[in-house]
């Protein structure tokens, strides 16, 4: 369960250019005692409330840049909160587009390691290992060192290492965008698992038809702010399709798959 | 700020569009009756089924327990670095012999050969490879530490463990390095004519120490690392300026230069890297036994000779009086390890929450 209390973030970001960025004049900058040039204040999430119970799979929409992935990252715990507060209730396992947990060593160590991290012990890492590594469906290239990876490869593996084990929240930032129609519908499956864990799951994704057959929640963002929060899924997509210039579809398809539905 | 933008304040919820959309002039629609906001205080619900605020970091005593559940972690992350180390270079883990070999010929070439420092230390091949191998496990220590965080990014926002996993790993894997060092020092000792002895096995609780050590500092360092960038950059020299200071490739015991000046001498003697250095020599080389101020009876006249005269005996440095005596580097010893693991994991995770924040 994850309540969000009138959340806002901001990042701060440094050496937003501003001068020629040489030693001389860092040098000059320290002498004058003046501050970093051009420390500009991102205000990335102004003012969120929402709560998301347990066995809820919320999926986030918008645009490029309106906070999806930091909503998910203070979520996590990763970003300091400016003002309100994120509540959970225990340890947010989240996962993003960047490839691998160790660059350097095999898929298969990565598996090992990351079990482990999430304090499997040894017995119950070897148990599950098979599983994960056939779940990634990276096959051979398990025993490659991750960097050879390619980025479907890499976000697979490191879904299939993540959702080995029940958490209590777990975020997914476009790391299912990456996987072909198969690793879709498997990731679907092990999603709908997860759920009946009764966990959390948020899900960031630009594919719309991933969010209209997973989640049961959404959430319209614009410019850091919730546009509209609900569980009418078909109904908030479709408007946000219309926002976006295109042209609605899911309430129709909802209504034609309950109507294909036999009654009674 | 507040209030601003805001779709609802915690416990005014009403769904009413007029009340929450004005003031951004956006067009914000809540569904009536949407239960993503129920119209209890949130910090009130929070409360009732007991969350935390999703950044907290663990108590004490929570936090050394989910250590110890994290130390198979512990060791398979140690030894997977130790193994993904070398993986590029084509002699693979040959390096971890060469590397200390390659590092004790360059200082027996420049202290030993070219700037003959060697005198007044007897067996000085041994004595210097002692004292190198000995350092660099804490000089790698340090400077890998002061990285482990910002190295190990994907890993820390990716999934939950407790961060100091992290540094006990990476000092794990410099021990798992200096073993294999001590192969090579047992090796260049015995073959430099030094007898195997009992004293030999007071080496294990010295790398113990020097290994608490490590981990305690390593997490100081490796806090203030993931905070401070310019701190990982800036260590090398520290750390270097250390071991010209540390009796790495001299005796600060028996150095004629620090005569007189007692109080620095003190200072050099009990800093933690010269107290495991001068341990670990004691316990291998019988010459450095022999040598050390205090190994025989306090004799003022062949002490004197040691300091004035460039003819005297080598061992003649034993009849001095010791500044810092062999119980008492035991004492600092135990004293530095036992600090430094307590202040730094404090010191670590006071900030556990912060870690892996960009």
């Amino acid at each position: 369960m994850v309540i969000v209390d009138d959340l806002h973030v901001v990042y701060r970001v440094y050496g937003a250019g501003g001068d020629k960025g040489t030693a001389a004049t860092a040098l000059m900058r320290m002498i004058r005692k003046q501050r970093r040039p051009s420390i500009r204040e991102v205000h990335a999430i102004r003012g969120m409330s929402f709560v998301a119970y347990k066995g809820d799979v919320v999926g986030v929409v918008g645009r490029n840049g309106s906070g999806k992935s930091t909503l998910l990252r203070a979520v996590a715990g990763l970003l300091p909160a400016e003002q309100g507060a994120v509540y959970s209730d225990g340890h947010a396992a989240l996962l993003g587009v960047n490839a691998a947990l160790l660059d350097d060593l095999t898929g298969d160590r990565n598996v090992v390691l990351g079990c482990l991290a999430m304090g499997m012990t040894p017995q119950e890492v070897k148990e599950k290992h098979d599983g994960i590594v056939e779940f990634s469906g990276v096959g051979d290239f398990i025993n490659l060192p991750m960097r050879a990876y390619s980025t479907g490869m890499g976000s697979r593996l490191r879904f299939a290492i993540a959702s080995s084990k029940s958490h209590d929240v777990l975020l997914i930032d476009e790391a299912l965008a990456t996987g072909d129609a198969e690793f879709r519908r498997k990731s679907h499956q092990r999603i709908d698992e997860l759920r009946k864990e009764a966990g959390t799951v948020f899900i960031v994704a630009h594919n719309l038809n991933e969010i209209y057959d997973t989640c049961n929640r959404i959430i319209w963002l614009e410019k850091g702010r919730i546009v509209r929060a609900g569980s009418d899924v078909p109904g908030i997509l479709d408007a946000y399709l219309e926002a976006s210039g295109s042209e609605p579809q899911y309430r129709e398809l909802r209504e034609t798959a309950d109507a294909s539905r036999p009654a009674g | 700020m507040r209030n601003r933008g805001r779709v609802s304040g915690p416990g005014t919820f009403t769904g009413d569009p007029e009340l929450t959309g004005l003031s951004n002039g956006s067009s914000v629609q809540v569904e009536d009756g949407d239960d993503l906001l129920p119209a209890e205080p949130l910090p009130q619900l929070a409360a009732r089924y007991g969350l935390k605020p999703s950044a907290a970091r663990p108590p004490v005593i929570r936090y050394l327990a989910d250590l110890w559940q994290r130390r198979y972690f512990i060791v398979g992350f140690a030894t997977a670095r130790n193994v993904a180390m070398y993986t590029d270079a084509r002699l693979g883990q040959v390096w971890q012999v060469l590397t200390p070999l390659l590092n004790a010929a360059v200082y027996y070439l420049i202290f030993g050969v070219i700037l003959d420092t060697k005198r007044g230390v007897p067996n000085f091949i041994a004595f210097l490879v002692a004292g190198v191998f000995i350092f660099n496990f804490t000089q790698r220590s340090f400077i890998i530490a002061s990285r482990v965080i910002n190295d190990s990014l994907p890993l820390i926002r990716a999934l939950y463990f407790p961060r100091a996993a992290l540094p006990l790993g990476y000092v794990l894997i410099e021990l798992q390095q200096l073993l294999v060092s001590i192969v090579v020092l047992i090796t260049i000792v015995l073959a430099t004519g030094e007898p195997l002895t009992w004293y030999w096995l007071l080496v294990i609780p010295v790398l113990l120490l020097q290994a608490v050590f490590n981990v305690g500092a390593g997490l100081i360092l490796a806090r203030i690392g993931a905070g401070v960038e310019d701190v990982s950059q800036l260590l090398p020299f520290i750390v270097r300026t250390w071991m010209y200071t540390s009796g790495v490739m001299f005796s600060i015991q028996t150095l004629k230069n620090l005569t007189g000046h007692h109080k620095i001498a003190f200072i050099l003697q009990i800093n933690p890297a010269a107290v495991y250095i001068t341990l670990v020599r004691n316990a291998l080389l019988k010459s450095q036994r022999l040598s050390i101020p205090g190994a025989a009876p306090y004799n003022k006249g062949l002490c004197t000779l040691y300091y004035k005269s460039p003819a005297a005996h080598l061992y003649d440095s034993a009849h001095c009086r010791p500044l810092v005596s062999n119980t008492d580097l035991w004492l600092y010893g135990v004293g530095w390890a036992i600090v430094a693991i307590i202040v730094g994991f404090f010191y670590f995770w006071r900030a556990e929450a912060r870690y892996g924040r960009g």
